[in-house]
C-alpha cells in the first residue's frame, strides 16, 4: 500500500489527525439527534436553525470584539434556540402553516446574519476575517483547539440522548400520553431544542450553512430503512455519520483543492442511495421483488382457483383442459395464463398433457380448493359478521383469499361453524 | 442613479419571486422553492463549463433543468422511495448543492463562480455591466429580471384558474379534467426559472425571502388570492426600498437588508392585521366578551373569533 494512505488510515500524522477526528465528531452528534428531528417530521427545522446561527455569531463578535470559539458559540445558541421559538409561535397562533414558518425564519435570520456580517466586514476591524467560516464549514481547517471543544459537545450530546433515551422517545412518538401519564413534556420538548441547536452548530463547523440540513436528515433517512427500532436506527445513523466524515476526510486528503464539507455530504448521500436500494423490508428492490412474487403467487393461485372450478362443474378434478376453456371461465391473457401455467408444471402443481391440455396434479387440486374454500369462507364471513350483501362481497375475497395463513382460515372455520356453503349456494371444499 | 437601478432590480426580483411563491405558500410546498433555488447550482456551473461563458441563456436552461430535477427526485423519493416529504426534500437539494460546490472547486480556474455570489450575491453590483437601450444605460439585470417578471405575469394570468383550483382543491382539478401533475412541474419549472434568474443579482437567500415572506405576510392581510398576489407584489417593492436604505444606513449587504425588512413586515402583520393579527383578535375577543358580559351579545352564535 501507498505509505501516504497508509499514513491517512492510521491517523499517523496528527494534522491528518485532527481533521479526521474532527470530522467525524462533528457529524456524529448530528447523525444521532437528527433521528428524532426526522421522526417528528422536523428534519428541515435543522435546516432553519443552521441558518439562524449566522446572526448569533456575528452578534457575538461584535460584543466581544474577537472570534473566541466560546463566545461565537454561545451567540449562535441563543439565536439558533430563538429562531426556533419564533417558529413554534408563528405556527401556533396564526394560519401560517410549518412550511412557511420554516422557510420564513431561515431566510430572515439568515438575511440578518448577512447584513450584520457584511457590517462588520465593512467596519474594516482586522481580526474578523475568517467569521465566514460559520457559513461554508471548513472541516479541513480545523484546529486542535475547535477540535475538542466542538468534540465535547458532541460527546456531551451522545450520552444526554444516551441517558435520556426512554423520555425522548416517548416524546418523539407520543406528547400527548407523555404529558398524560405525568413525565415533564415541556422540559423534554425544551431539551430536544437545545440537543437540535448545540448539533447544528457543531456540524455547522464541518459543512457550513447550506449543507448542515444534509448532516442532520441524511444518516437518519437512511438508518430509517435498515430498521423498525428507534435505538438501532440511532446506532445506525451515527455510524453512517462517522463513515461520511472520514470519507469526506480522505477524499480531500487525497485531492487537498477538495473541500471537505461537500464530499461528508457526498459520501453520506452514497449511504442513503445504497440504504434506499438495497435495504431489506423497506429498500426500492426488496419491495420491488416482494410485490413481484405477489402478483406471481396471485397468478398461479388464480389459474389454480379457476381450473379446481372447472373440475367442480364437470365432477372431474382430474380433467384435462384446453387454455380456451380456462380463460372462458377467468380471461387472462394468454401470455400470462402461459407463463402462469409453466411456473406451476415446474412447482409440480400441474401437468402438462399431449395437445396443449393441462390438468391438475394432487398437490394442485388440494391448493385449488384451500383457495377455493378461503375465498367462499371469507364471504361467508362477510355477510354474517359484517353483514354485506352477498353480491357485494366477492371483489374482497378475491383479493384476501391470497394473504390469508392456515391460523387464520382454522379461526375463520371455527368461528363460523364449519357453513356448508357460502352466499351463492357453492359447496364449500373441506379436507 | 444607482439607487434607482437597485431598488428596481430588487423590486423586479421580489415581486417576480412573490407572484410564483404563492403558489408555493399555499400548496405547503415554501421549502420546495428553498430546495431548488440551492438545488440548481451544478446546473449552472455545468452550463457554464459547457458554453464557458456567462451569457444567462444557457444557465437559465441548466438551471431550469436542474430546477425541474430537483422537484421531481423529491416527488420519487417521496412516492416511490417512502420517504416522507421534509426529509426527501432535504436529501436531494443538499446533494444537489454539495456536487455544485464541488464542480465548482474541480475546475475553480474555469469558472468564474463561488459559493458566496450564489448564496448571497451582491446586488451593488449590477451598475457594473450596462448595456445601452435607445441611449440609456441600463443594467442587464434590469433587462433580464424584467423579462422574467413579464414571464411570471404571463404564467399567472394565463393558468390563473388551473394554479388556483389546483392549489385549494386538487381533487376538484381531476374532476375537472385539469392535469395536477402538469400544473405542479410547469409551477416548478417556473420557480426554477425565477430563482436563477434572480441569483445573479441578488443572491438565492433573498430570493427564499421573497418566495415566501411577501406571501405569507399577504396572506395575513386578505382571503382572496388575487389581493393576495396584488399584496405580495407591492410588499417587496416597499421591502427593495427600506433594505436599500437599511443598508447604506448600516453599510452592509443590500439582499441581507431586503429579508431583513420583509420579515419586519411579516413581523407586523403577524401582531397587527386587522383580520388575522394577534393583537387585533385578542382586542376583539376582549370586546366582544365585554360585550356578553353586559347582556349585549349572545356568545353561544359565536363561532370564529
Amino acid at each position: 500500500m501507498n505509505p501516504e494512505l497508509l499514513d491517512f488510515f492510521l491517523l499517523r500524522d496528527s494534522s491528518i489527525r485532527t481533521v479526521v477526528l474532527g470530522s467525524i465528531l462533528l457529524g456524529v452528534g448530528s447523525a444521532a439527534i437528527g433521528c428524532f428531528a426526522l421522526l417528528r417530521k422536523r428534519a428541515l427545522v435543522g435546516d432553519a436553525v443552521a441558518h439562524a446561527v449566522l446572526p448569533g455569531v456575528a452578534l457575538a463578535f461584535m460584543i466581544v470584539g474577537t472570534k473566541d470559539p466560546l463566545a461565537l458559540m454561545i451567540g449562535a445558541i441563543v439565536t439558533g434556540w430563538f429562531s426556533m421559538v419564533s417558529m413554534d409561535y408563528i405556527v401556533r397562533k396564526s394560519r401560517i402553516r410549518e412550511d412557511a414558518a420554516i422557510g420564513l425564519t431561515l431566510s430572515v435570520f439568515f438575511g440578518l446574519g448577512i447584513l450584520l456580517l457584511t457590517h462588520i466586514q465593512h467596519s474594516g476591524s482586522a481580526n474578523q476575517t475568517g467569521l465566514d467560516k460559520f457559513l461554508f464549514g471548513q472541516a479541513a481547517s480545523l484546529l486542535t483547539k475547535d477540535v475538542v471543544i466542538f468534540g465535547s459537545v458532541s460527546l456531551l450530546l451522545l450520552l444526554i440522548i444516551l441517558f435520556s433515551f426512554k423520555e425522548l422517545k416517548l416524546i418523539s412518538f407520543d406528547p400527548d400520553f407523555t404529558k398524560a401519564i405525568g413525565f415533564p413534556a415541556r422540559f423534554l420538548e425544551l431539551l430536544m431544542t437545545t440537543l437540535l441547536v448545540l448539533a447544528v452548530v457543531v456540524g455547522i463547523q464541518a459543512v457550513g450553512v447550506v449543507l448542515m440540513a444534509a448532516m442532520l436528515i441524511t444518516p437518519a433517512a437512511a438508518a430509517r430503512y435498515w430498521t423498525e427500532r428507534l435505538g438501532v436506527m440511532i446506532l445506525l445513523s451515527s455510524l453512517f455519520g462517522i463513515v461520511s466524515g472520514y470519507g469526506g476526510a480522505f477524499i480531500s486528503y487525497l485531492e487537498p483543492k477538495m473541500p471537505t464539507g461537500p464530499w461528508i455530504v457526498v459520501v453520506a448521500s452514497l449511504t442513503f442511495f445504497f440504504s434506499l436500494l438495497v435495504a431489506p423490508g423497506r429498500g426500492v428492490i426488496a419491495r420491488a421483488l416482494r410485490r413481484r412474487q405477489n402478483v406471481r403467487v396471485t397468478l398461479a393461485e388464480n389459474i389454480l382457483k379457476t381450473m379446481h372450478r372447472i373440475g367442480e362443474v364437470d365432477g372431474n378434478l382430474q380433467g384435462e383442459r384446453s387454455l380456451k376453456e380456462i380463460q372462458e371461465y377467468r380471461m387472462i391473457p394468454l401470455a400470462t395464463l402461459r407463463r402462469g401455467l409453466a411456473r406451476l408444471v415446474s412447482d409440480r402443481y400441474v401437468q402438462e398433457r399431449v395437445g396443449d391440455r393441462w390438468s391438475l396434479t394432487p398437490e394442485g387440486i388440494a391448493r385449488g380448493a384451500r383457495i377455493t374454500r378461503l375465498h367462499r369462507l371469507w364471504e361467508v364471513y362477510l355477510t354474517e359478521y359484517v353483514r354485506i350483501a352477498p353480491d357485494h362481497v366477492h371483489d374482497d375475497a378475491e383479493s384476501i383469499e391470497h394473504v390469508l395463513t392456515p391460523e387464520l382460515e382454522r379461526e375463520l372455520e371455527g368461528l363460523l361453524n364449519r357453513p356448508e356453503s357460502d352466499p351463492h349456494q357453492q359447496v364449500i371444499p373441506y379436507r | 442613479m444607482d439607487a434607482f437601478w437597485i431598488i428596481l432590480t430588487g423590486t423586479l426580483a421580489g415581486a417576480s419571486c412573490a407572484l410564483i411563491g404563492s403558489f408555493l405558500v399555499l400548496r405547503k410546498m415554501s421549502m420546495l422553492g428553498d430546495a431548488i433555488s440551492h438545488a440548481v447550482l451544478p446546473g449552472i456551473v455545468i452550463a457554464f463549463l459547457l458554453t464557458g461563458s456567462r451569457s444567462s441563456i444557457p444557465m437559465l436552461l441548466g438551471a431550469a433543468g436542474f430546477g425541474l430535477l430537483t422537484a421531481f427526485l423529491v416527488e420519487t423519493l417521496h412516492r416511490k422511495g417512502r420517504l416522507q416529504q421534509d426529509a426527501s426534500i432535504g436529501v436531494t437539494f443538499t446533494w444537489l448543492f454539495a456536487i455544485g460546490v464541488i464542480l465548482i472547486s474541480r475546475y475553480a480556474g474555469m469558472v468564474d463562480l463561488d459559493q458566496d455570489c450564489v448564496l448571497y450575491g451582491e446586488i451593488a453590483y449590477i451598475t457594473f455591466d450596462m448595456v445601452s437601450i435607445a441611449g440609456v444605460q441600463v443594467p442587464s439585470a434590469v433587462l433580464t429580471l424584467a423579462g422574467i417578471f413579464l414571464l411570471n405575469i404571463i404564467f399567472v394570468l394565463v393558468g390563473y384558474k388551473e394554479l388556483k383550483i389546483t392549489a385549494f382543491d386538487p381533487s376538484l382539478a381531476v374532476s375537472l379534467g385539469i392535469s395536477a401533475t402538469f400544473w405542479h412541474y410547469a409551477l416548478m419549472g417556473m420557480v426554477s426559472l425565477t430563482t436563477v434568474g434572480a441569483f445573479w443579482s441578488v443572491g438565492a437567500i433573498l430570493v427564499v425571502a421573497m418566495l415566501i415572506a411577501p406571501s405569507v405576510t399577504a396572506w395575513l392581510l386578505t382571503d382572496r388570492l388575487h389581493q393576495m398576489l396584488i399584496y405580495g407584489v407591492l410588499l417587496s417593492l416597499v421591502s427593495a426600498v427600506g433594505g436599500y436604505y437599511l443598508a447604506s444606513f448600516l453599510d452592509g449587504s443590500i439582499a441581507g437588508a431586503m429579508a431583513v425588512v420583509s420579515g419586519i413586515l411579516f413581523a407586523f402583520a403577524l401582531f397587527f392585521s386587522p383580520t388575522h393579527g394577534i393583537l387585533s383578535r385578542r382586542i376583539r375577543m376582549r370586546r366582544m366578551m365585554g360585550r356578553a358580559e353586559r347582556g349585549e351579545e349572545d356568545l353561544s352564535s359565536v363561532q370564529n373569533i
